[in-house]
């Protein structure tokens, strides 16, 4: 049999040589990361949210351990726009990555100005609009669970940018699919599904949470479930390109997305026990196509049967 | 860094809860330094999902081996490693402890499972012939793990052995031991006896290097889930890829 066509179109603009992307916060700038896996054969890289001043992040704990899942409170640490593009961007464009910007803010003007800085730069490829980041108290998900906040970030960010523009959702609502059509309506070409879980853990000796934040965000494969149900949500009742997140540890769990509506997937927490998994996913799903005689990847999307 | 299955050598226990566990290691084993770190997968599950940090306790020729605690489920599971089965390690991992011309006396200050790194670093000062005293802490005489080097002190919160108190109380009282020498003091052990360790040493105005824990995800830098904040600006430190080893005067415990 030919070769598997693994290219996935996210909107209009943007076409990725597969579907297999590193989260946001996974992977830092990428250069940690490249030490295990060649960054050009994956589909596409997002960035650790960048924001226009660099942000220190939470005191300690940050991370903690749960079931089958992991709980953070990083609060958006990064090293700002500026070294951004003075350090961070040359290693991007030399590796030759797909490069996806995540864009953190705590005002609608910080958005706009960070998205028309970075959208001179021709290496990258689309903005990831954080608009549900639970770990930080102003912005994050004090945008992400309200609909006009959402409708008005998208439309002022859409008129900033002429790139591919994806709004991340937080799964913090009880409707996931108003968001994803406020975000159409307003000009995103697509949107990425989930974000993590707000959830806490407590230590029974000393009765104190076991993250300094209190709460914290909810990933890895405990949450692949909530994750699969809010992309087939959105995928059944918007008509936007949805990129799937929650979870998602080896090719079958991409799969799975994929056929529960997503045109991606992005891989998160596992990147952090396995930092060669997407390079194992990607190669898992070239074989799924082949042994189920798959011609084009995208026919997977949305390929539900219900 | 490196990524791979190795095989279990040999997993024993030295006391009713600490364990070494060795491994055979031929890529890697040449390439650590005394106080860096593997972040270990305990087994092939996604539960416990995330890898545990141990500093290297000690390598010889191609074999590394790990001194743990049993701290939890995946500490628990690592102790019933037998030989010939296998673990996913990941390393060598952050920074570790210097050793150059500028001391002749090596003190090492150990609280609890903090004794994990230092037969390997005992080893290398030895190497560069240095003079070394142990300064060996532990709640009682069945937690403690003797290093049996010539001059090691010891101290147990309960008096069940050597010094009644903690660690730093005896490196006090034995502090005469430091007069008219080019000291450096090499610490590891739970915040607050390295918070104390710090203070002596600013004190005394001892050079002084401490080996810091942190729970982690990954190990190298991506996760930002281990930051310890710095002495000298507003920032944080990753004690994964700044650390584990700091000088003692660079970081706020």
């Amino acid at each position: 049999m030919s070769e598997v066509d693994l290219t996935v179109k996210i909107g209009d603009k943007l076409e990725l040589k597969n579907p297999v992307i590193l989260a946001s916060g996974t992977v830092g700038y990428g250069n940690e990361i490249s030490e295990f896996i060649d960054l050009s054969k994956i589909g596409a890289i997002v960035t650790k949210s960048i924001s226009l001043h660099p942000r220190k992040g939470n005191p300690p704990q940050r991370v903690v351990e749960t079931t089958g899942g992991m709980l953070n409170a990083i609060g958006l640490a990064n090293v700002g726009l500026e070294k951004f593009i003075s350090e961070k961007l040359p290693f991007l464009e030399k590796v030759k990555s797909t490069l996806i910007c995540n864009i953190a803010a705590s005002t609608i003007e910080e958005y706009v100005e960070c998205v028309s800085i970075l959208d001179r730069y021709e290496i990258i490829k689309a903005f990831e609009i954080n608009v549900s980041c639970p770990n930080v108290k102003d912005g994050g998900l004090i945008f992400g669970n309200n609909l006009n906040a959402v409708a008005e970030i998208t439309g002022r960010v859409r008129k900033a940018t002429g790139k591919t523009l994806i709004i991340k959702l937080s799964p913090n609502v009880s409707d996931i699919a108003g968001f994803a059509r406020v975000a159409k309506e307003r000009g995103a070409d697509a949107v990425s599904a989930i974000n993590t879980l707000v959830g806490t853990a407590f230590d029974i000796n000393t009765r104190k949470p076991k993250i300094k934040n209190i709460t914290g965000g909810l990933s890895g494969p405990a949450i692949k479930p909530v994750a699969l149900a809010k992309v087939l949500e959105i995928s059944r009742n918007v008509d936007i390109p949805v990129i799937g997140i929650g979870g998602i540890t080896d090719w079958q769990d991409a799969v799975e997305f994929m056929i529960a509506g997503a045109s991606a997937v992005q891989l998160g927490t596992v990147n952090f026990v396995n930092p060669k998994a997407s390079i194992e996913v990607l190669e898992g799903l070239n074989k799924y196509c082949l042994d189920n005689k798959i011609k084009r990847i995208a026919e997977l999307t949305a390929s539900y049967v219900l | 860094m490196i990524l791979d299955n190795y095989v279990v050598v040999r997993n024993l226990f030295l006391t009713d809860n600490i364990f070494l566990l060795t491994v055979k290691a031929p890529e890697i084993a040449g390439k650590f330094q005394p106080g860096q770190f593997c972040n270990i997968k305990v087994s092939e599950s996604l539960i416990p999902l995330l890898r545990r940090p141990f500093s290297v306790s000690d390598v010889r020729e191609d074999e590394i081996s790990f001194m743990i605690a049993v701290t939890g489920e995946g500490t628990k599971i690592l102790s019933l490693k037998k030989p010939g089965e296998h673990v996913n390690i990941l390393g060598p991992l952050g920074h570790g402890f210097k050793i150059d011309k500028n001391f002749d006396l090596g003190i090492i200050v150990s609280g609890g499972i903090g004794i994990a790194p230092f037969p390997f670093l005992i080893k290398r000062l030895k190497d560069s012939g240095k003079e070394i005293v142990v300064f060996n802490g532990a709640r009682t005489s069945k937690e403690l793990v003797k290093l049996n080097t010539e001059k090691e002190f010891i101290s147990t919160d309960d008096g069940s052995e050597g010094f009644e108190g903690n660690v730093i109380e005896l490196l006090n009282s034995q502090k005469n031991i430091l007069d008219g020498k080019k000291v450096k003091i090499f610490g590891c052990g739970p915040h607050p006896m390295l918070a104390g360790l710090q203070k002596f040493c600013a004190r005394e105005n001892i050079e002084c290097e401490i080996s810091v824990e942190s729970n982690m995800a990954c190990g190298f830098g991506i996760c930002q889930g281990c930051p310890v904040h710095s002495a000298k600006e507003d920032k944080y430190y990753l004690i994964c890829k700044d650390g584990p080893v700091f000088n003692s005067n660079e970081i706020i415990l």
